[in-house]
C-alpha cells in the first residue's frame, strides 16, 4: 500500500515536472504548478526538490534557459527570445542567462555563429580522424 | 561512444526530445550522410555519435542488412545511465513514450530499469546510490 503512495506521489510531482517542460513560456509560477499537481505550495516544493534537487522556480528558469540557448544557436534575435520564453524583461533575461550559461546572450549567440560557421566551411572538422577515414568521410 | 542507430531523424527524437540530452554537433557531411552528437542532460563532456547504419564507408550491404536485424532484434545493450531517482525518471520517461523492458526493480546491486532505443538498442537505467 505504502508502494502505491509512493508512486502516487511520483506521478504528480513528474506531471508538475512535465507541465513547466510544456508551460515554461507561460506566466506560470510556483503557485500553478502547485495547483496542476494537486500540492500545496510548501510540501510541493519541498517533494520537488527532494526528487530532482532544484525548487520549482529554479527548474523552470534552467528549462527557460535551456531553450534560449537553443533560440539562440537558431540566430533569433535576443529580444525575441527573452519575451518568447517568458520573460519580462531583457535585462532580467541577460542577467540571469549570464548567470547560468556563464556568458551574455550575445556573447553566447557569436560563439554558436563562429562554430556553425566553421562547421560549413569545414564540416570534417567535427568528426574524429579516425572515425571520418573508416567510415569513408576522407581517404586513407 | 558510438550508438549504431537504424534512422537519425527518429534517434533525434528519442534522445533530445524524450531522453532530453543535448545536441552537441549536427553536421551535414554530403550525399545524405549526417554528423550527429548528442550528451546527456548532466554530463556534457560525454560525447554520443548517433550513427547511421547505411551502405557506405565501412559497411557493405551484408553487413547493413546484418547489423540492422540485431539492433532491431535488441541485441546490443549500448550503455548504462544513472539518475538521481529512478521512479522519478521511469515516469517521466514513460509518460514521454519510452518502452521499458524492465520496470524499476530492486536487484542486489542497486534499483535498475531497463529501456531500448527507438532502433532497437537497450540500456540500463540505474539510481545513483547517495
Amino acid at each position: 500500500m505504502e508502494q502505491y503512495e509512493k508512486m502516487y506521489l511520483y506521478k504528480r510531482i513528474v506531471q508538475a515536472k512535465l507541465f513547466i517542460d510544456s508551460h515554461f513560456s507561460e506566466n506560470i509560477d510556483v503557485s500553478n504548478i502547485a495547483d496542476e499537481a494537486c500540492f500545496s505550495k510548501y510540501h510541493f516544493i519541498r517533494l520537488f526538490k527532494s526528487i530532482y534537487g532544484k525548487t520549482p522556480h529554479n527548474y523552470l528558469t534552467k528549462v527557460r534557459i535551456d531553450q534560449a540557448k537553443l533560440l539562440l544557436t537558431e540566430g533569433k534575435a535576443i529580444i525575441d527570445v527573452c519575451f518568447q520564453i517568458g520573460f519580462d524583461s531583457p535585462t532580467s533575461f541577460t542577467a540571469v542567462f549570464k548567470k547560468l550559461a556563464g556568458k551574455t546572450p550575445s556573447a553566447f549567440q557569436n560563439d554558436q555563429k563562429i562554430k556553425q560557421q566553421a562547421i560549413r566551411v569545414n564540416p570534417l572538422s567535427a568528426v574524429p580522424n579516425c572515425f571520418a577515414e573508416s567510415h569513408g568521410y576522407i581517404k586513407k | 561512444m558510438c550508438i549504431y542507430v537504424l534512422d537519425q531523424s527518429s534517434a533525434y527524437d528519442f534522445y533530445v526530445n524524450k531522453l532530453g540530452f543535448k545536441v552537441h554537433t549536427d553536421a551535414p557531411m554530403g550525399e545524405g550522410a549526417r554528423w550527429l552528437t548528442v550528451t546527456p542532460p548532466e554530463q556534457p563532456e560525454l560525447e554520443i555519435t548517433l550513427f547511421l547504419v547505411a551502405e557506405g564507408g565501412m559497411f557493405d550491404k551484408e553487413t547493413v542488412g546484418t547489423m540492422t536485424h540485431l539492433i532491431k532484434k535488441g541485441t546490443f545493450g549500448a550503455a548504462v545511465f544513472t539518475c538521481h531517482d529512478l521512479l522519478a525518471t521511469y515516469e517521466e520517461l514513460s509518460a514521454k513514450g519510452v518502452v521499458f523492458k524492465k520496470v524499476p526493480t530492486k536487484e542486489f546491486y542497486g534499483y535498475e530499469a531497463l529501456f531500448t532505443d527507438d532502433s532497437g538498442n537497450w540500456f540500463s537505467l540505474a539510481q545513483i546510490e547517495s
